[in-house]
């Protein structure tokens, strides 16, 4: 077995505690299976040496006994059997389901930069096929590994303890089947990790076709994609193949080393009989045992190539439980946030993203509590950037975001994200009803509060229009509503979080003007006594704010009321106004 | 049990299944059972050269303490000679069986995602992607689970008529114990798939609900970090995997009590042959060489008749995987292109005529709307937020059909055109940029026919993404990542406006997609369109006066009803919900000030 599965399968163990307790007792009923398994030769030998061979003339009585003998044998076989898969299962089991829980909670602690950069397919695979694979692994295979090893512990004893120089002869017939089934193993490993990232990509490929479904259509680009997904259902299908084709030569390795075994058996076994030293009963029961030595072999081999697979789902799981979550909670050694407003200071803050350029360059100002500010800028110029640093989404590459005056980094996410609120622009939606969707916010909200809030932000008409109210149901992603919809909706829930510092990334984009700005009166009113930083496409948000921040190529370039930047001409304020002035009249 | 009807229709089914299968790749099929036919008789003939052995060679020599140096080589022989063949038997049983899972997996893997290219948008919307995700894949893979062994099964059935054929041969009393184990084998495993199948259906059920909750979850992986939802998203997926848990250990229980039996039963057979051997034996009616092959076969066979049973058992899993896969490839609602192309290169004009739309079985979306954008034209479509303008727009370029009243491209009825006609004529610009996981230039051509690097190029320099493009690390070649994500959302709304202009189409619908694009730029580009040698004619969903002023008409609407069309001077005069949505934020500013 290579290192490398030996690693992952000793990482595996580490991470996932589940599967240790229990073990002994689960291997100890194999053995107790695998006793009645070998109990068969015994009573064969035993029944042609002393029974129909005896002393005086076949003996019909002590046949019947030794049969009797093994029956029960065999029932309490059978039983530990039972008790074995049962302990198996239910501890296997528990112990996948919480790798795929840890698994799924360990990539939303991923901080956006390792989320943007995996492929969503390839990480909703991690929790599913992948784990599935070690299952579907340890319900089949895993059980008859066990099995396998226990016949082949016994056998190899019992082999022994009839003659040892016959069991050396087995021993030494399958030398070099081992030899070759561990040299398979380490090619066995990458041929199906091959497999494993060949899965992926096609769940990848399937993914982008159904979620890029309409524009594929719209462009009339079907043929394309076609190809796409065909070669990548083909690489995985070349790849399986190859995987299987080694493990078959693998197998068949176990299957000449079984030839070899009988064929020496028989050859070793007669010369010493003829000394002496073996009776034609044991001689018989020894070749019943070498194919219960070998059958254990050959599915071991088997099984063991089979686990490659598994362990390759296994190792592509724990990859993902290792990549260090970079924004991480500080949980217990963490502060809350104090009580009231919050205050906002960025102290000399950069950002770029791994290997990027600049996005935000010394960034330093204060944000006073209870205020409304807007930050405004051209397309790329680090606003969204600015949000997602200020909301802890992504740590800043240098320097150091404080809210009142306590650190960001220290502050524990479950003060921080119940304080702190962004609504990013794309309002993504779960494909629940619009009441399931505000109440992810606030779990405790009743139907009166969310008639209230709706009510509060003047989108109650809205919302009684909609074919079942509160109940209406928004499709997956929400797309069952329009984007503007959506929008209100995110909103919404955002506003019933009712954080201190409420941050809006072009939160609005999609809805109508006349809507906006019932909007924004509304939650003028309502963000009173909260802290607000809008980051704002339309100037209509940047006038209505207390103060005005404008970003240019990652650095702040200017700050004041509305007002006061408008009137300094040339300013780049003083243009994008301009500009604003122009599509809006 | 009130389920066992159904089940033993499962039987059933999983048996067509296995037939469809056949049928598909009969080739591989027979590869595989040719091999494992061989592997089953050579595991009796050597049961046989075992008991010849003992008789004939081992009994004489330990009787006459002397044994021949040839008698022995030959018994080598033999078994070396054997186990040879059966490797070559492993290779066809294992290899075709192999082949032929792979190859229909790839072929019903190919057949699902073509139905998800060819079935409309609405359908889409009604499947969650992670159900769709799993339906071509593990979905797919479980239909054709039990054709690993199936070969192998198949095989088994044949040596097992051989060996009691054998086993007549030999003793007629011990011929009866075969006769009364393997179909209690068999009978076993039916009745054991019969318990199985709502266990696994249920399991596979679970599967697909996880992989629709992750999916779901870490599409909105966003949300969930700012509102710090992750305990609660993973409580939700917690209980979920706790159901598939629980649905998977049920399937081990069930497994634990058959499994040993069926090992254990081979074994009885095993004891059963000993106590009437020496019964027969003692009569004279057997040898020992005789009784020493028989209960040698009943311990070689107890693993091959397994085969059986692990086809049996799969085939619960295996029919749940395979209707899965079925309703999407019977799923219905294709959009039907027709034959008629538009062979024009002046710019197209479009007209709705009494179109009624309703999402399903939902409530009309949009009543009676009229309208018509005149060749060269620019119209704007204008109204408050939920008014039915996208699904306007996606009923320009038939992504969707009206429920009623009919829709027309340069005098052509939409359903009349061929998908590429309609492809080539008109492009939308959705309102959400969906970038693909390639590179920047496979995004803007999509390697549509004749798209040059310079139409790539002056597309991009049009939608104003020249500049940054440029600047990227491999320019045209560099990959943007699954949609677009290392990209901002500008950008990415940039690319998928350049895809649209590098296609020169000649009817262009924006829906709301230049918000992110400086309002001079897309002036730039609205004329840069109208006054170019093709041209095109222009439907754009719009809220910005600027770009409202650019169209040559108005359509204003309100709860998917036209309720005026005409200028935008001329609507401002006259339609008052019309003036107080586009001057919204000059009367918000007069009330500031």
């Amino acid at each position: 077995m290579s290192d490398g599965t030996l690693a992952t399968v000793r990482r595996g163990l580490a991470l996932s505690p589940e599967l240790r307790p229990g073990m002994a007792g689960t291997v100890a009923l194999a053995l107790v299976q695998m006793g009645g398994r070998v109990a068969v030769p015994i009573a064969v030998q035993q029944g042609i040496d002393h029974g129909i061979r005896g002393a005086g003339g076949p003996d019909l009585g002590f046949v019947v006994e030794v049969v009797a003998f093994t029956f029960v044998a065999l029932v309490i076989s059978t039983i530990a059997g039972y008790l074995m898969t049962r302990r198996l299962f239910t501890v296997s089991e528990t112990a996948l389901g919480a790798l795929r829980s840890r698994t799924f909670r360990h990539i939303h602690d991923l901080s956006m930069l390792h989320q943007q950069s995996e492929r969503r397919g390839s990480m909703v695979s991690r929790v599913t096929s992948d784990v599935d694979q070690i299952s579907l692994f340890l319900q089949f295979g895993g059980v008859q590994l066990l099995l396998s090893a226990g016949q082949l512990l016994v056998s190899t004893l019992v082999m022994f303890i009839y003659s040892w120089q016959l069991a050396l002869v087995v021993l030494l017939a399958f030398g070099p089947s081992v030899l070759i089934i561990r040299l398979f193993q380490k090619r066995l490993g990458a041929v199906y990790r091959t497999v494993r990232e060949r899965t992926g990509v096609m769940l990848g490929a399937v993914a982008e076709s159904v979620v890029g479904a309409t524009v594929i259509r719209a462009y009339g680009v079907g043929d394309r994609t076609e190809q796409r997904l065909d070669t990548s259902i083909e690489r995985l299908r070349v790849a399986q193949q190859r995987a299987l084709r080694t493990s078959v030569t693998s197998f068949s390795s176990g299957e000449i080393g079984a030839g070899l075994a009988l064929a020496a058996v028989v050859v070793v076994g007669t010369l010493l009989g003829i000394g002496g030293g073996l009776s034609v009963g044991e001689l018989t029961a020894f070749l019943f045992l070498v194919t219960l030595f070998i059958q254990p072999v050959q599915i071991a081999t088997d099984m063991l190539n089979e686990a490659q697979n598994a362990v390759a789902g296994w190792r592509r799981v724990l990859d993902v439980l290792d990549l260090d979550p970079d924004v991480a909670d500080p949980d217990d050694e963490g502060v809350q946030l104090p009580p009231g407003p919050l205050s906002v200071r960025f102290d000399d803050v950069s950002f770029r993203y791994p290997g990027g350029p600049i996005v935000l360059a010394d960034v330093d100002l204060t944000l006073d509590a209870r205020r409304k500010y807007a930050v405004v800028g051209e397309t790329g110029s680090g606003k969204t950037t600015f949000a997602k640093v200020l909301t802890r989404l992504m740590d800043p590459t240098a320097g150091e975001v404080l809210l009142s005056g306590t650190p960001l980094t220290s502050v524990r996410f479950s003060s921080l994200r119940s304080r702190v609120v962004m609504v990013p622009q794309d309002g993504f939606l779960f494909d629940a009803t619009i009441a399931e969707n505000i109440r992810f916010a606030a779990p405790e909200l009743t139907d009166d509060e969310l008639a209230a809030a709706f009510a509060e932000l003047g989108l109650a008409d809205w919302a009684a229009g909609l074919p079942a109210g509160f109940e209406t149901p928004v499709g997956e992603r929400g797309e069952a509503l329009s984007v503007g919809e959506r929008q209100l909706v995110a909103l919404v829930r955002a506003y019933v979080a009712d954080p201190d510092l409420l941050v809006l990334d072009e939160a609005t984009s999609a809805v109508d003007p006349a809507t906006e700005v019932r909007l924004q009166r509304a939650l003028d009113t309502v963000t009173r006594g909260r802290t607000t930083v809008a980051i704002a496409h339309r100037l209509s948000t940047a006038q209505a704010a207390d103060e005005v921040i404008v970003v240019d190529a990652g650095r702040v370039v200017q700050r004041g009321p509305h007002a006061v930047l408008v009137a300094d001409e040339g300013s780049i304020y003083a243009k994008l106004y301009a500009s604003w002035l122009e599509q809006t009249r | 049990m009130s389920h066992s009807r159904a089940s033993r229709d499962v039987l059933g089914r999983g048996l067509r299944v296995l037939g469809q299968a056949i049928r598909t790749e009969p080739r591989l099929f027979t590869i595989g059972v040719v091999g494992s036919t061989l592997f089953g008789l050579l595991i009796i003939a050597n049961s046989y050269v075992v008991g010849a052995v003992i008789g004939r060679v081992v009994v004489p020599a330990f009787a006459d303490h002397r044994a021949t140096t040839g008698s022995l080589a030959l018994v080598a022989a033999a078994f070396l000679g054997i186990s040879a063949l059966r490797v070559a038997g492993v290779y066809g049983r294992r290899l075709g069986a192999g082949y032929m899972q792979f190859r229909l997996q790839a072929r019903y893997r190919r057949a699902v995602t073509r139905r998800y290219l060819s079935l409309p948008p609405s359908w889409h919307q009604k499947h969650a992607t992670g159900t769709l995700l799993s339906n071509a894949n593990s979905d797919v893979e479980a239909a054709f689970v039990p054709i690993a062994p199936l070969p192998f099964a198949v095989g088994t059935i044949v040596m097992v008529f051989a060996a009691v054929l054998v086993l007549f041969l030999t003793d007629w009393v011990l011929a009866l114990v075969g006769v009364a184990l393997f179909p209690t084998l068999f009978g076993l495993n039916v009745i054991y798939s019969r318990y199985m199948s709502p266990r696994q259906i249920k399991a596979q059920q679970m599967r697909a609900k996880v992989s629709a909750v992750a999916h779901e979850s870490f599409d909105g992986a966003l949300v969930v970090k700012t509102m710090g939802r992750e305990e609660d998203e993973s409580q939700r997926f917690g209980v979920i995997v706790s159901e598939l848990r629980d649905a998977l250990i049920s399937v081990g229980r069930l497994r634990g009590l058959f499994d040993p039996v069926m090992d254990s039963l081979p074994s009885v057979g095993t004891l059963a042959v000993l106590l009437l051997g020496a019964w027969r034996l003692q009569n004279g009616a057997i040898s020992v060489a005789e009784l020493v092959t028989v209960s040698f076969l009943f311990t070689v066979l107890a693993f091959p008749v397994r085969a059986i049973g692990w086809v049996v058992a799969e085939l619960p899993r295996s029919v749940a995987g395979w209707e899965r896969v079925q309703a999407v490839l019977s799923a219905t609602g294709d959009l039907h292109y027709g034959t008629q192309t538009l062979p024009s290169t002046n710019p197209a004009s479009l007209k709705f005529a009494h179109v009624d739309f309703r999402y399903d079985d939902g409530p009309l979306v949009l009543h009676d709307v009229s309208f018509e954008v005149p060749a060269g034209k620019t119209v704007a479509l204008v109204g408050p937020t939920g008014s039915g303008k996208s699904t306007i727009a996606s009923l320009a370029i038939r992504l969707v059909d009206p429920a009623d009243g009919t829709i027309t491209i340069d005098g052509v009825e939409s359903r009349e055109l061929t998908e590429a006609a309609l492809a080539r004529t008109a492009a939308l610009v959705p309102q959400i940029p969906f970038v693909f996981d390639d590179t920047v230039r496979g995004n803007v051509t999509l390697d549509r026919d004749g798209l040059t690097d310079e139409d790539a190029w002056s597309a991009l320099r049009l939608a104003e993404a020249g500049g940054f493009v440029e600047k990227l690390p491999d320019g045209l070649d560099t990959a943007v990542g699954e949609r677009g994500t290392s990209l901002s959302g500008g950008q990415r709304q940039r690319i998928t406006l350049a895809r649209a202009l590098a296609g020169h189409p000649r009817l262009l619908v924006l829906d709301d997609a230049t918000s992110a694009v400086d309002p001079r730029v897309e002036a730039a580009i609205l004329a840069s369109l109208r006054s170019s040698d093709a041209g095109a004619s222009i439907l754009v969903v719009a809220y910005r006066r600027a770009t409202i002023a650019l169209a040559d008409e108005v359509v204003y609407l309100e709860q998917g009803k036209v309720v005026a069309v005409g200028t935008h001077a001329g609507l401002l005069a006259t339609n008052q919900g019309y003036a107080d949505l586009v001057t919204a934020y000059e009367k918000a500013e007069r009330v500031e000030a």
